[in-house]
């Protein structure tokens, strides 16, 4: 018997159930089938560094306690974790880097595909970077502020620019430990020097690298994907949109494009709308052309333009088993191969577009910046051709949707608290202040079949926000937070506290608010930020009564998130533990000793409510510290006096 | 020498070391490399079993008084001598799955081949050798032990008079 989901949304859990009954293997079976899985990977005493091992560590102390260069368990949990790090760092600054060259071209090049679509936050970044802007061309600031960011990858001197906008005594703080990212990708290869055969052994030290380099995602490359996507493809303002898998329609022609970059999606995005395609779309039956995302490319495009997101991370493969999906394209991150399967028993097809991420056996319609309305009409024509194939097969249509208001961001979304002509942060620290808001949390990140699907997410965000807590969501729990219906204006009512509701209906916003994509976690460091320089929370990010979750990760991407979110002094807790427990030490050191560095540390805890009380007792210590009053209204868990 | 084959299964990672070593073992050049290259593959004999987040390996226990070998209609199912494990003789089993009914421990099951039956043989070869079975030499915990009956028993008694002394003292 194929494993139930019980917590999903309705139409995953039809979906899965279909996909078991017709034998079509999805994520979940191939989790099942892999069990038991080994322990020595999953507490991290495990090395492959280099070919005198294997080496593993017993953790029962009676076989071997150092490797055979006598690195003990220290080291290699060390080791491994901050290579987790380096993928993860290494995925949202090539990310970024990409959007710096886009940038760069969308100013040279006056045929570009791509525009300056938004000159008052390009201006923003010059302001940064010290680039003037003064009568100038908006071009020429753009050349400017691109090769600026590009500086940033690989920079040979000095520091991270973009880091500059952190508070000034985070700055100072990492300074004195030694930990202030100098470039993108020189901290990256950096881990991976330190961590090769016969270099840092000492766990401490192995560690503060993977501090610095998850810094250069978070307030480097992460932050400049977000900030140059906001220049070229707009900044978000609130919209209304919908989610989850219902919004493929039988009569339309379905294009899913799932990844992570708006690069693509947004043009195709445009050019499904080409009065000349709608036209062949009908000509073929169709009635007209529907574009739907998954994963963060969904979140990207969903906040600029409000196109329908159809599922999270652990729907990409159920999507096809709608067998409504035409066409799905796919660029870059938390694709899995297993999509290739699945696909061959239906008619959808199948598209890779980044030199970077091929599936052997799938079509590749390579992407480039220079033709991208070129290709991008190749591949919805693609997708209308596909549509006479379909064959019926399979055709289980959930018609499960929920409303959702996504699109909020560093500045449009607390400037709300500040109503329409009050642009600042005031109300939002008052709030905080006056004990009407407990705090703040973020919870964010991925899905994973090892936890059951979205129960850890839903659950976690509601006993949050029952308990005044406001909740930014970015990644995939965003996405489980709209199928479940938390980001409407209504669920303040519903689920939130007191004063959440009060500022809820005062503002007319979700206690939920949807901050885009997993780059745009960096949108939640500079929220924090503002927050600090707005002043009377004190004087850092470590000060703020706030937390941060990824409560069903799995990505080495969450690793290096979470890593930045410590580094930069914020309470951080994850559902199953980091591959760290085979390394009393380390352990040690992450979940308490770290703190007195840098003011944040890791947790763990599998259970969503008592993840959520961990969270808000953080907070109340926050409170306490900063000698804040009394919550304004009963809490459902009280803080302890 | 009455040596058993013993699992501690708290101890167990899940690795599948056990699993890979077997096959090894009992591969043509006696490496993984041969094993996993071999023209017909044959599986693993040790069966690591999944029950509440917690791994058992399971082994055939080698019963004194086999049902598996009173079943077999072929002989292939035997104990060449006193000492010896049951070995089963892959060119003489018919695939009649006899002893797969009447087996108490669920540990024969089908080979590779979709035909023939495997199982474990406690490494017979190896024992000739003066070494223990592949799966107990390399568990990285020692999960699984191939120890002597008698020292077995002598470290359970004394941990029983440790555990009998520890509650009388509790009263």
């Amino acid at each position: 018997m194929a494993k139930e989901l019980k917590f999903a949304d309705e139409a995953s859990r039809q979906l899965r159930a279909y996909a078991a009954e017709q034998n079509i293997e999805v994520v979940w079976d191939r989790y099942e089938k892999m069990q038991p899985q080994c322990g020595f990977g999953t507490m991290g005493i495990c090395c492959r560094i280099c070919t005198m091992g294997p080496c593993r560590i017993d953790p029962f102390g009676e076989g071997p306690q150092v490797g055979i260069c006598g690195a003990n368990a220290d080291t290699i949990v060390a080791r491994n974790l901050v290579r987790m790090i380096a993928g993860g760092s290494a995925a949202h600054s090539d990310h970024g880097r990409d959007i710096s060259h886009t940038l760069l071209m969308a100013a040279e090049n006056p045929d570009s595909d791509y525009k300056i679509k938004n000159e008052e936050k390009l201006k923003a970044v010059a302001k940064i970077y010290g680039v003037e802007t003064k009568d100038r061309d908006i071009k020429e600031i753009a050349k400017d502020v691109a090769r600026k960011t590009m500086e940033e990858f690989g920079r040979q001197e000095g520091t991270i620019v973009m880091a500059t906008t952190a508070p000034p005594a985070r700055q100072k703080l990492w300074r004195e430990l030694g930990i202030f990212p100098r470039s993108v990708d020189r901290e990256i290869v950096e881990i991976m020097h330190r961590t090769t055969m016969g270099v840092d052994a000492d766990y401490k030290n192995v560690i503060k690298q993977g501090m610095r380099a998850s810094l250069g995602d978070g307030w480097g490359g992460s932050m400049i994907a977000t900030e140059l996507q906001d220049v070229l493809f707009g900044i978000p303002n609130p919209i209304k949109s919908m989610a989850n898998l219902g919004i493929l329609k039988k009569e339309k022609i379905n294009l899913v494009v799932h990844g992570h970059e708006p690069v693509l999606s947004d043009i195709i995005a445009t050019v499904a709308q080409d009065k000349e395609l709608v036209e062949k779309a009908k000509a073929k039956g169709a009635d007209g052309i529907g574009v739907a995302g998954i994963c963060c490319t969904a979140n990207e495009i969903l906040m600029r333009r409000g196109i329908p997101i159809a599922g999270s991370f652990l729907q990409q493969e159920l999507a096809m088993v709608t067998g409504l999906v035409d066409l799905m394209v796919i660029d870059v991150q938390c694709l899995m191969p297993g999509l290739r399967d699945v696909a061959r028993r239906f008619h959808t097809k199948l598209i890779t577009t980044s030199p970077k991420a091929k599936i052997d056996g799938v079509e590749h319609i390579e992407f480039n910046e220079k033709d991208a309305v070129k290709i991008a009409r190749q591949i919805v024509e693609s997708a209308i051709e596909n549509f006479a194939n379909r064959n019926g097969h399979g055709i289980l249509l959930p018609e499960h949707t929920e409303k959702l208001v996504a699109g909020f961001t560093t500045e449009s979304v607390f400037q709300f608290l500040g109503g329409k002509y009050r642009s600042t942060y005031r109300p939002l620290n008052d709030a905080v202040i006056q004990g009407r808001l407990r705090g703040a949390a973020g919870v964010v990140g991925c899905s994973n079949p090892n936890t059951e699907y979205e129960e850890n997410h839903i659950t976690i965000v509601k006993e949050l926000i029952k308990n005044d807590t406001l909740v930014v969501t970015t990644g995939c729990n965003a996405i489980s937070c709209a199928k479940h219906g938390l980001l409407q204006p209504e669920t303040a009512f519903k689920y939130a506290g007191e004063g959440l509701q009060e500022i809820c209906r005062a503002v007319g916003i979700p206690p939920v608010l949807h901050l885009g994509s997993c780059v745009d976690n960096s949108r939640i460091l500079r929220v924090l930020a503002n927050v600090v320089a707005e002043g009377g929370l004190g004087n850092d990010i470590s000060d703020l009564p706030v937390a941060g979750a990824a409560p069903e990760w799995m990505s080495e991407k969450a690793v290096a998130i979470g890593m930045y979110f410590v580094a930069s002094g914020v309470y951080t807790l994850i559902n199953h533990p980091l591959p760290i427990e085979g390394s009393k030490n380390v352990y040690k050191y992450l979940t308490e000793d770290i703190e007195k560095e840098v003011g944040g540390k890791w947790a763990f805890e599998p259970d969503p409510v008592k993840a959520a009380h961990k969270m808000l007792r953080h907070i109340d210590k926050k409170r306490k510290a900063l000698r804040l009053k009394p919550m304004m209204y009963k809490q459902a868990f009280k803080p302890e006096e | 020498m009455d040596k058993i084959l013993v699992v501690r299964s708290e101890r167990c990672m899940a690795c599948k070391t056990c699993v890979l070593e077997c096959a090894a073992a009992h591969s043509e050049e006696k490496t993984l490399e041969s094993a996993v290259n071999a023209e017909e593959i044959r599986f693993p004999r040790i069966i690591l079993e999944y029950e509440e987040s917690e791994t058992f390996p399971i082994h055939c226990r080698h019963c004194k008084d086999a049902p598996c070998i009173a079943v077999c209609p072929t002989q292939a199912m035997s104990r060449p001598n006193e000492e010896s494990p049951v070995i089963l003789n892959r060119d003489k089993c018919i695939g009649c799955n006899a002893c797969i009914i009447v087996c108490p421990f669920g540990v024969i099951k089908r080979d590779s081949d979709g035909k023939t039956l495997t199982k474990c043989d406690l490494c017979y070869e190896r024992l000739e050798e003066g070494k223990d079975p592949a799966c107990a030499a390399g568990c990285p915990t020692g999960a699984i032990k191939y120890v002597e009956v008698s020292e077995l028993n002598l470290e359970k008694r004394k941990e029983s008079i440790r555990k009998y002394k520890v509650s009388l003292e509790k009263g």
